[in-house]
């Protein structure tokens, strides 16, 4: 986590699990002492954005870039200005927490003369759990359509294949076969192998890519 | 087929495709937008049509065209959407055509906003388009509940060739759950002798109609359809009972709310209060009869409902006056609570237990 570069953007499918890494992600960089800030550029889906969780991160010292107050659920492509705080003030360690699919990461494409010269990652989420990136040339596709929509390249990817509290040890597994199938035709290091508390001390050694347990932060315990 | 996580509104779309529907026509609206852009990805794929309307009033009217050509057809929207196209359903049930209608409901009136709300149960059940008319409206509390009501919704609307409802809130719409796409059990459904598909040498055109300009006429057209709204009625009631043995109050939820709902009989458990659930599935036909069943069981009844009161008018006609009925609801986009409904319900029994 500490080698990842300055600014980590979080990009991947619909519903793959971005904003639920980003915020344990965005959580555990403050935790080990870091300025850290995270960035809700998320303007396709109204429900379970980062911003959600706002006065969690807030507490512990993060800086949370999002629509303001009463704008927080207007339905309009609107981006709050001092994302460019993130991108420009080195002090930051940041996560951009980006909408699903192409059509989210067009939300990237307006801030590429301010990225291609940074320092960024850019993570691609994948859950093998869900339909349209079940298979390496299925999410292969997708990550080309974010490529595209984002106008910059990708850097390593992240198995986040579970089934929510159900997750076993073995829906892990699959997906990382899926991913690390997928890292071998991209050319592209898998980075983390998300998993709930429970499941994630029985990874086994020998992936690739770090063991990161996940927290679900996001869904209400009703649900 | 083995489980995949899905998003209500993909697993609506999945679940259409999966059950033959070969016409989709609608048009976008926050909280259910990613319906039309999952069935404009998938249905080509599927030798089915997506067409984004002009408008919900032109999207409704493509239904009852191609309802009326025999097409298995679906139409989605979200509250305001549904309101433009309540003259078409009411068209629809009029001329007796089977398609559906799903509603991912967000808050109103009016523009409202875009968060979950189930202020739209009035309008469901109770007519929203003119006319003495009824349909089967259906209310899922899971992704996996959803996909197997929108396939059984397709055969229910064939076998009384009459629209039927399926409503969600956003929050539905948006969860993500582990799902299986299953056949629902079969029913035998008539051929649709009525469609306007050519005569075909057969002698007589068919036509598709809801215009009786003679009194007469019209009232035995709407006695016929009501024979037809009484066996949905004796047939279609769905519900689910939970945890009512003698409890100390049943609550009445559906959909979302119901899951909030059970997570705050865990709650009242711990404390040593005995809370029921009654979950209607079937909003209309709505199951009176287990209420007034019910009501010898339990000192009270709370109907919780993200609306500011609107089933609990239906659970007052099923419980009859035999017990108290209260409300607790949050509206315009609100989530109820756990700790909150549970604070309701010790009021209501007065630290009694």
């Amino acid at each position: 986590m500490q080698q990842d570069k300055r600014i980590r953007i979080i990009t991947g499918h619909y519903g793959s699990g971005k904003t639920e890494f980003s915020v344990n992600y965005v959580i555990r960089l403050a935790k080990s002492g870091k300025k850290a800030a995270i960035a809700d550029l998320d303007i396709v889906n109204p429900y379970f954005r980062s911003r959600e969780e706002k006065g969690r991160m807030e507490r512990i010292g993060i800086r949370v870039v999002a629509p303001e107050g009463k704008f927080i659920n207007a339905d309009v492509p609107a981006l709050p200005a001092d994302i460019y705080t993130l991108l420009q003030d080195e002090s930051y360690q940041a996560v951009l927490d980006v909408g699903g699919d192409a059509a989210g990461a067009r939300a990237l494409g307006r801030y590429y003369d301010h990225l291609k010269d940074v320092d960024y990652d850019m993570f691609i989420v994948i859950n093998a759990n869900r339909p349209n990136t079940g298979s390496p040339q299925a999410a292969i596709e997708y990550i080309e359509e974010i490529e595209r929509a984002a106008r910059i390249r990708a850097t390593g990817l992240i198995n986040n294949t579970h089934m929510l509290r159900d997750t076993t040890l073995e829906d892990v597994l699959r997906g990382q076969r899926v991913v690390e199938e997928v890292s071998r035709q991209k050319n592209m290091p898998v980075k983390y192998i998300c998993a709930i508390e429970r499941i994630a001390g029985q990874i086994p050694e020998g992936l690739t890519g770090e063991v990161f347990p996940v927290k679900m932060y996001m869904r209400p315990d009703w649900l | 087929m083995a489980k995949v996580l899905m998003k209500g509104n993909e697993a609506i779309g999945a679940a259409a495709i999966k059950a033959g529907c070969k016409f989709f026509f609608g048009y976008p609206i926050t909280p259910q937008s990613e319906l039309p852009e999952y069935m404009a990805r998938e249905m080509p794929k599927a030798g089915a049509t997506f067409l984004q309307a002009e408008s919900e009033v032109a999207a409704i009217n493509m239904v009852y065209g191609a309802a009326g050509a025999g097409a298995r057809v679906m139409t989605s929207s979200s509250s305001p959407g549904i309101s433009l196209k309540q003259e078409g359903i009411s068209y629809i049930a009029g001329s007796e055509l089977p398609c559906l209608i799903v509603n991912i409901i967000r808050g109103g009136p009016g523009l409202g906003g875009i968060q979950p709300a189930q202020s739209d149960y009035f309008q469901a059940t109770k007519g929203g388009g003119h006319g003495d008319y009824k349909m089967v409206v259906l209310a899922p509390a899971s992704v996996q509940e959803l996909t197997d009501l929108m396939m059984e919704g397709f055969d229910i609307a064939d076998q009384y060739r009459n629209p039927v409802m399926i409503i969600g809130d956003g929050m539905l719409g948006q969860m993500m759950e582990p799902v299986e796409l299953r056949e629902p059990q079969k029913r035998n459904l008539p051929p649709k002798d009525w469609a306007t598909t050519g005569t075909g040498g057969r002698g007589h055109t068919n036509v598709i109609n809801s215009l009786f300009i003679d009194p007469a006429e019209c009232e035995k057209h709407n006695l016929r359809l009501k024979a037809k709204f009484d066996e949905m009625e004796k047939n279609e009631k769905k519900y689910e009972i939970f945890n009512c043995d003698n409890p100390d109050l049943i609550a009445v939820a559906y959909g979302t709310t119901a899951r909030i709902v059970k997570t705050v009989i865990d709650k009242c458990k711990e404390e040593g209060i005995n809370v029921g659930l009654i979950r209607p599935i079937s909003l209309w036909p709505f199951p009176y009869e287990v209420f007034e069943e019910y009501a010898d069981k339990t000192k009270a009844f709370l109907s919780v409902e993200m609306s500011l009161g609107q089933m609990v008018e239906d659970v007052k006609l099923g419980v009859n006056g035999k017990k108290p009925v209260h409300f607790y609801g949050r509206t315009g986009g609100m989530v109820p609570v756990p700790d909150d409904i549970v604070a309701e319900i010790k009021k209501i029994l007065g630290g009694a237990k």
